[in-house]
């Protein structure tokens, strides 16, 4: 094929990203600085952000047999932008008092966040492996960046293993496809699904192994159980990056692998175990979530439970599941990164603490930091889904799928799972008012609010009540992912 | 354009309670007293100038004495839509009135975080006041769900534990809010459900209350969808199996928040059945509706007795709120227009004088420091006026003629009569009960040797006059409760002919 000036524009988002890495690397070579190279790449994701308007003039295109740009991948490319933004900012609040090296854990964040874009316009088995091997490696080294940390280590370890094996996986699911249908390409394995001649089982065993893959990295029930040791054990803005664009851009490639793949959305066992991974995980997620007194893992269950909410909206894969499934990533990552922003910002990795992530050390301190608690009881009140924060309309729109499905056991799910759900969410949001203890060990900077990291903190957290009282525009947003 | 308002003012003045909280704790509660003070005023002035003889019925177009539309969501074609006749004002007007009761009355209680507590103490009125008003089903579902929050805080933060230590402030509010939130979910499906049904039947994707009233729907799926609405308000009622929540929230939440609580947060259900859930179910509520009232008589006993056997004031107080709501719930399902109209006499009646009996046992906990009974006895003599108002407040609840209670009581009784004779004449006897605990209260806590001696501080001006207001109110209802039937009577006349035409198709089916 030729590479025409059109597709240069389409790929545009991913080239800047890829750029700014480079950039950096050479920056970082030349001379350590921890206000220019973070400047540089935030420029450059800033630069990526503003070249997806272009990217999304251009429509939907093939550039190259791997990958495929059109308004769903701009959509979540823009998306995955936004929360590595967010989370190199945050990790600048974070990194102040780091006693190592500092300016790398930028180079791999903008290393990750090209896999991500890779993954999003993923049309193809292959640029799936690429995209999402060049997102999660990077991560290994994201997570145990605070190696003197003996969690961290032990957290990095963790994911490395279970990465790997769910990436093995992946590869022998990617194997069986393409010996049954001879192609790598979603479209023509999907067509050949639907061939009178295929032979079935082979097929759905490796689309099953493709999706079991991929829900290692979402961390679905039953392939959960990493999650809550690398929440705790990573620096707080790396969790923000991996439950926000790394499992963004995942699920991305779940949604495209499912509208390309009848299979996966037709009557049969695959489908009753995907019903099944659903269930499973929004109601272990709650029920695991219920007694933690660790903040950042009980995010971890969280996530999980929401990853279930999401899977019911995909799994219908018709009439409004697109949108909602856009709709709710938005909402689910905007709360996410609010909370874990929090967590950042009264954390600081000086004199080798951990972060503060104990729910005890937030007792009372709303009393103290009025604003910071505001936005943790926004995004508290986001991810249980109540009205006048984004939650909700997330909330509404998979209910909305549900009911219209007809997947009444899911939707059934989705109400338990809620119910549960709110008692944890209420004990987090309930102890910061408390009265507080005389024990401090962690507190948020005086002037945090005028930091760039506490800046994005409260402009996130205002992003979320307005998208709550006003979705209309991101509900036009949310449909140009339909295709 | 007045109808917006209604809600933000509320909004608003909580927001400059707590910004205003570091100059002081006398600054919010004036403004929180003036913001209520503002809602009750202009809810005096539409009723003074409205015409309330439009009402929603079946069948006509839809009439409104007040209406105000404007897009929100025009994906889901979500409008800002408010909608005011007779019921919802009496409605707003019991909220404006018991909102200000309720700043009064915390003006001694409350002392730690006055503007917060204001703040949530106002949302949750603007909350309910948008319930009031929804006529559009995602609006409705949004304020419902929304007034929540400010609840939860508000018996969380202020609410007291008990004694012992088994009961937390923070369990009580965590279940309630668990109770409801779960409850409004399956409203929330349901309302989705109905409103994908109607966007299938009519191609137009719309949660406009109007709209959705014009849908014909299959029997068994207008009997599903009605119970999913009905759980939902049953909870809040609440009816019986599913109302533990209400005596821990009761008991753990300050005394403003009990005063919300009982006032107005239970009303809202009832609202919501006479709005929503008949209106747009009236087969299924037909059919239903025997269910619905044996539920009622079974919650005015369970009530009653209950409440006998309490030790802790507040929880007696809250059960006998269980007790009364039965008496609502026979009165809406039995669908003739006198019950009907009793339903809304006994709705005001009983949120004026559970706020009276709230505030009562809040003052008493400010001289006593407990609400257990068995450390009370012998008051008359230690404390003026406090007694005595007690008793008014309590023949008040175990509907003393004279008082608004028996107006609304004999009048759903009187309704209720010719439909259900057999259910009327059971729930009469719960009138009997209701004698029991509330003649047991007074006696527990007032007669009887005394525990203690020496005297303890009397009402002040303030603590008097929100109590003599209250009792005005109830007897004026009493005596004249006419002003109010004829404000309500068109939205019950709606109501009856929903149900009636209901009940006839039902009776010619069978």
């Amino acid at each position: 094929m030729t590479f025409t000036y059109e597709h240069f524009i389409a790929l545009l988002p991913i080239i800047i990203t890829g750029f700014t890495a480079v950039v950096v690397m050479l920056g970082i070579a030349w001379r350590r600085d921890h206000t220019i190279i973070p400047t540089l790449g935030v420029i450059g994701l800033n630069l990526a952000l503003l070249s997806c308007i272009p990217a999304l003039g251009v429509g939907a295109i093939d550039v190259t047999p791997l990958l495929r740009i059109d308004g769903f991948s701009c959509f979540y490319m823009a998306l995955i932008l936004i929360a590595t933004l967010a989370c190199m900012t945050l990790s600048h609040a974070y990194m102040e008092g780091y006693p190592g090296n500092r300016e790398e854990l930028y180079l791999l964040l903008l290393i990750s966040a090209t896999g991500g874009l890779v993954l999003v316009a993923a049309q193809n088995v292959a640029g799936l492996f690429i995209g999402l091997e060049l997102l999660s490696v990077p991560v290994y080294g994201l997570v145990a960046y605070s190696y003197f940390n003996r969690r961290s280590l032990e957290a990095g370890m963790k994911y490395l293993v279970l990465s790997a094996a769910g990436s093995a996986i992946l590869l022998f699911g990617m194997a069986l496809l393409y010996a049954q249908s001879g192609s790598l390409n979603f479209a023509d394995i999907g067509m050949q699904m639907d061939a009178p001649a295929s032979t079935g089982l082979l097929m759905e065993i490796g689309l099953g192994m493709l999706i079991v893959g991929l829900g290692f990295k979402l961390s679905l029930v039953p392939f959960h159980l990493w999650t809550p040791d690398v929440y705790e054990g990573s620096p707080a803005p790396v969790g923000a990056f991996l439950a926000t664009a790394s499992k963004v851009a995942v699920f991305a490639v779940l949604v495209r692998v499912f509208q390309t793949m009848p299979m996966a959305t037709e009557d049969g066992w695959l489908h009753d175990a995907i019903a099944f991974i659903a269930i499973a995980s929004m109601l272990v997620g709650n029920l695991l979530a219920l007694m933690q007194s660790n903040l950042k893992r009980l995010l971890g269950y969280s996530s999980i439970s929401h990853f279930g909410y999401l899977l019911v909206a995909v799994a219908s894969g018709e009439g409004l599941s697109m949108e909602a499934v856009a709709v709710y990533l938005v909402t689910y990552v905007f709360t996410s990164l609010g909370a874990f922003g929090v967590i950042t910002l009264m954390s600081s990795p000086s004199n080798g603490q951990r972060d503060a992530d104990a729910l005890f050390e937030y007792r009372g301190l709303f009393w103290r930091r009025p604003y910071l608690t505001a936005a943790l009881t926004v995004m508290m009140l986001s991810l249980a889904g109540i009205p006048l924060t984004a939650g909700f309309i997330g909330k509404f729109y998979v209910i909305t799928v549900g009911v219209e499905a007809g997947m009444w056991w899911q939707t059934a799910a989705i109400v338990l799972g809620s119910a549960i759900g709110l008692f944890y969410y209420l004990r987090v949001m309930v102890t910061l008012y408390l009265t507080e203890q005389g024990l401090q060990r962690h507190d948020a900077p005086m002037n945090w609010g005028q930091r760039a990291g506490g800046v994005m903190l409260i402009a996130i957290s205002i992003a979320t009540f307005i998208l709550g009282v006003y979705p209309q525009p991101l509900l036009q947003l949310a449909q140009l992912t339909v295709f | 354009m007045l109808l917006p308002w209604l809600i933000l003012i509320p909004f608003i003045g909580g927001l400059l309670c707590f910004l205003t909280e570091k100059t002081g704790p006398l600054v919010p509660r004036w403004i929180a007293l003036f913001t209520m003070l503002l809602e009750l005023v202009l809810g005096l002035w539409l009723w003074a100038h409205g015409d309330y003889s439009l009402a929603p019925a079946p069948g006509a177009e839809t009439a409104w004495t007040a209406e105000f539309q404007m897009n929100w969501i025009p994906r889901f074609g979500i409008s800002l839509h408010f909608g005011l006749d007779g019921l919802s004002l009496l409605m707003i007007l019991l909220t404006g009135l018991l909102g200000v009761l309720a700043v009064t009355c915390s003006w001694r209680e409350v002392q730690r975080h006055v503007g917060f507590f204001h703040l949530n103490l106002l949302w949750i009125i603007g909350g309910v006041v948008g319930v009031f008003l929804a006529l559009d089903l995602f609006l409705f579902f949004f304020f419902w769900e929304m007034m929540l929050v400010p609840m939860y805080f508000l018996i969380a933060l202020w609410g007291h534990s008990s004694a012992d230590g088994k009961k937390s402030r923070i369990t009580a509010a965590t279940k309630f809010f668990i109770f409801t939130q779960a409850s409004g979910l399956i409203m929330l499906v349901a309302i989705v459900a109905l409103v994908l049904v109607n966007y299938g039947a009519t191609g137009v994707l719309t949660f406009d209350y109007e709209d959705l009233l014009q849908l014909q729907l299959d029997p068994k799926l207008e009997y599903l969808l009605m119970l999913g609405f009905f759980i939902a308000f049953a909870v809040k009622l609440p009816v019986v199996p599913l109302h533990s929540w209400l005596p821990d929230a009761h008991a753990q939440a300050p005394t403003a928040g009990s005063v919300d609580l009982a006032g107005i947060l239970l009303k809202t259900a009832a609202y919501g059945l006479l709005r929503f859930a008949i209106p747009l179910f009236p087969n299924a509520s037909a059919e239903f509706a025997p269910i619905a009232m044996w539920l009622g008589i079974i919650g005015i006993f369970y009530g009653a007795i209950l409440s006998f056997a309490q030790t802790d004031i507040k929880r007696l107080v809250a059960y006998s709120s269980v007790s009364h709501m039965g008496f609502v719930l026979i009165g809406i399902y039995s669908g003739s227009p006198q019950a009907l109209q009793g339903v809304v006499v006994q709705m005001i009646a009983h949120g004026l004088s559970a706020a009276g009996l709230f505030i009562l046992c809040g003052q008493l906990y400010e001289r006593m420091h407990t609400r257990d009974m068995r450390q009370m006895g012998g008051l008359w003599a230690r404390v003026p006026y406090l007694p005595a108002l007690s008793l008014f407040f309590a023949s008040a609840s175990l509907g003393l003629p004279g008082t608004g209670n028996f107006v609304g009581e004999f009048l759903i009784l009187l309704g209720a009569f010719p439909v259900v004779p057999m259910i009327t004449v059971i729930a009469t006897f719960g009138l009997v009960f209701a004698s029991v605990y509330s003649l047991i209260m007074i006696h527990r806590a007032y007669f009887g040797p005394a525990k203690a001696e020496g005297a303890l501080p009397g009402l002040n001006a303030r603590e008097l006059s929100m109590l003599l207001l209250l009792g005005v109110l109830l007897v004026l209802l009493g005596v004249y409760p006419q002003p109010v039937l004829d404000t309500s009577a068109a939205s019950m006349a709606g109501v009856q002919q929903w149900l009636g035409e209901a009940f006839s198709s039902l009776v010619s089916a069978r």
